[in-house]
């Protein structure tokens, strides 16, 4: 269009050998063995895969462009190719003016130097001068709220206070673009927000362009003015933020992996129907908090006492989970509607990524279960850390979280 | 459209497949010419810090080293010191080995202790070798004090010679990073490398004429031995701190090769940088 442009993406792709990005790497007889038995398919076709083919768009300057997808459609990679950590296969992007990316929180953080050095050296790293930093120290520590630790080694801090100082470090690049992954899931909610709003404002008031890139659609409404969704690879829509969020939950609505099954009553009553029932969020990270809720409608049956529960099967509807508030000797009362709402929240839920069934029920007062509904609803655990670390693809059933003591503490 | 920022700032920075120009490169090494002396500073004070002894580790390293040699190439082996004691003959050697070793081992794992910055943020890769030499150039530093006193210890006179000492020490750093970074790139790819490299740097002593003088070795021979950087290198030092005539046409031959390996060290590199975040 115009020559105004931030960002210009042109016919870009990103090819992958096949085992690069996880086999991490090879050793050099192996190497070497591969080339000497054989030379002439060292490359074979099917030994690559594109991570992204023909991508073209623009970003004006200005803009809050949120980029949304599956996993594994490619958001990641864009985001590496436009921030040059890696480069294109084939095609060429334009930035306009100076860049900055925050993949992730506290890149460079180091846990033996205290929190002033490390405000220094995680500026340094993204970008900024040190007069820079400097000026604008007294603002990111208040921001972050850690005044009273600044001399305190980081490996001392809470993972809030980390992950505080960290994000106040870099909300406070004023690049002239700012490429974001999905760093703001970390922290507690009201921390989110208040970074959030603090992008929001840079964007708004200074007129700097930000790419976030995201499956948060909340996060995305709300700091987004663009939106692009991105499917194998591949922009499938790019427009207002409105009309691709809709989309992109149309889409999701339809055929695909993390889509809701047909619901599946096992013990049916004919007084008794779910309305509702939900799981949030919707991905979720690993050890993440976890909220269920489920909304029942009641006939007839009367005003009794009901418990509830919630189980979550794997797909070969085997169960993983399940929790029941009878345990804790709590039931519920519908109110005059006949409308029960009930919720669970765990603090953390001790699923492994994958993708599982949300089953529901009520009990009543004599233990015989009344209803049982597999509702088909989807939940599907992402392969992150609730402090937004990548998960590290530990084995088992389960895992956990809990109070640790002992020793002198080494982490942070 | 932009508000808020001065006019002029709108520089547009091109992505594509091939890889940047050298001018390109060594502006960019130059514009992030605060994040070297920044990483440079986190590695000398992490390396200080919750360290009981702190410098004096500078010093235990090649002191320990000195006594070592004294006792069993010196005392027991016999090796000829050219007249000097052996544990001074020696350690003004060790100074600029010590410094060496360390460095080449420190730079070529650099890369692997970086990784998450690597595929987190861009900057120039090249930086991260290049300032995991920092804290051992300010050990190095302190280890050339234990020297003088050893020196006024067994009785041997300051001579102008010194004045090579700096030219001497670019000559160490350079042949460091040249072999560092060459190294450093290749562990991303081949994590073979790991194993080479303490190795390659125990061999490389018995190389360099650290233990013994120059003078073990045939003279129609010493130029093979000079081929070696640390080799022209050592024996300046050497010449340096006791008082000997320089042999400069080695130590240019020596000073020339590390040049060649420095330049070579970074070609290398630069070469395959575009791929490590893909690789590490």
């Amino acid at each position: 269009m115009s020559s105004s442009f931030a960002i210009k993406a042109e016919n870009i792709g990103k090819r992958y050998r096949l085992g690069e990005r996880r086999a991490a790497y090879s050793t050099l007889r192996e190497g070497l063995a591969s080339l000497v038995r054989t030379p002439l398919r060292h490359r074979r076709r099917q030994d690559t895969f594109w991570a992204l083919r023909d991508v073209n768009f623009t970003v004006e300057p200005g803009e809050r462009l949120g980029i949304i997808g599956h996993n594994g459609a490619g958001k990641s990679t864009l985001l590496k190719l436009l921030s040059r950590i890696t480069r294109p296969t084939e095609g060429t992007i334009a930035l306009r003016g100076a860049t900055a990316s925050l993949l992730e929180v506290g890149t460079g953080f180091h846990p033996e130097l205290t929190g002033r050095e490390n405000i220094f050296l995680n500026g340094a790293i993204l970008g900024m001068s040190r007069q820079e930093t400097a000026r604008k120290f007294d603002e990111i520590v208040s921001f972050a709220e850690v005044e009273q630790f600044l001399e305190t080694p980081v490996k001392r801090y809470s993972s809030g206070m980390y992950v505080r100082l960290a994000f106040s470090v870099a909300a406070h690049l004023q690049p002239d673009i700012l490429l974001v992954d999905e760093v703001l899931a970390v922290g507690d909610a009201r921390f989110q927000r208040k970074c959030l709003g603090k992008m929001e404002d840079v964007s708004r008031s200074q007129g700097r362009t930000i790419v976030f890139v995201s499956h948060n659609l909340q996060a995305v409404g709300r700091l987004c003015n663009r939106a692009m969704i991105l499917e194998r690879g591949q922009v499938q829509a790019h427009g207002s933020t409105a009309e691709v969020v809709d989309e992109y939950r149309a889409r999701m609505g339809g055929a695909g992996e993390r889509s809701d099954g047909p619901a599946l009553e096992r013990i049916s009553n004919d007084d008794i129907c779910l309305l509702e029932a939900t799981a949030r969020p919707n991905p979720v990270a690993v050890l993440d908090e976890l909220c269920l809720d489920a909304r029942f409608r009641l006939e007839g049956s009367g005003q009794q006492e009901l418990s509830a529960f919630f189980a979550l099967t794997d797909a070969n509807r085997d169960y993983v989970a399940s929790v029941y508030s009878r345990d804790e000797d709590t039931s519920f009362r519908p109110d005059q509607d006949g409308i029960l709402s009930v919720r669970c929240v765990f603090p953390f839920h001790s699923m492994l990524p994958g993708t599982y069934q949300l089953e529901c029920g009520l009990f009543d007062r004599d233990g015989q279960c009344q209803y049982w509904l597999d509702t088909g609803r989807r939940l599907t655990v992402d392969r992150v850390l609730f402090n937004g670390r990548s998960f590290d693809g530990r084995g088992g059933y389960a895992t956990h979280r809990g109070r640790w003591s002992g020793g002198s503490r080494t982490g942070k | 459209m932009k508000q808020g920022r001065p006019g002029g700032e709108s520089k547009v920075t091109i992505i594509s497949p091939g890889a940047p120009g050298w001018n390109e490169r060594w502006r960019e090494l130059w514009q992030y010419r605060e994040l070297l002396w920044v990483l440079t500073l986190r590695d000398i004070k992490v390396r200080y810090k919750q360290t009981l002894l702190g410098a004096a580790w500078a010093i235990i390293q090649p002191l320990a080293a000195m006594v070592v040699f004294s006792v069993f190439f010196g005392r027991l082996a016999g090796i000829p010191s050219d007249g000097y004691p052996y544990p001074v003959f020696v350690y003004s050697a060790l100074l600029p080995w010590t410094l060496f070793a360390n460095g080449v081992s420190t730079a070529s794992s650099s890369m692997l202790g970086a990784v998450n910055m690597i595929q987190k943020v861009y900057f120039p890769r090249l930086h991260i070798p290049l300032a995991s030499i920092g804290a051992l150039c300010i050990d190095y530093l302190v280890a050339s004090i234990v020297l003088f006193v050893l020196m006024a210890i067994y009785g041997i006179p300051v001579t102008w010679n010194l004045i090579a000492i700096p030219v001497l020490t670019l000559g160490v750093i350079l042949t460091t990073l040249g072999v560092g970074i060459l190294l450093a790139a290749l562990n991303v790819t081949y994590r073979d490398f790991r194993y080479v490299v303490p190795f390659m740097v125990q061999i490389w002593l018995f190389l360099t004429p650290v233990v013994y003088g120059k003078s073990l070795v045939p003279e129609q021979w010493q130029w093979v031995l000079f081929l070696n950087p640390m080799a022209g290198i050592v024996d300046g030092f050497r010449a340096a701190y006791l008082g000997q005539p320089f042999d400069l046409p080695m130590i240019g031959l020596s000073l020339l090769t590390a040049t060649v390996l420095f330049v070579v060290g970074i070609a290398v590199f630069e070469a395959t940088e575009s791929r490590f975040a893909d690789v590490i």
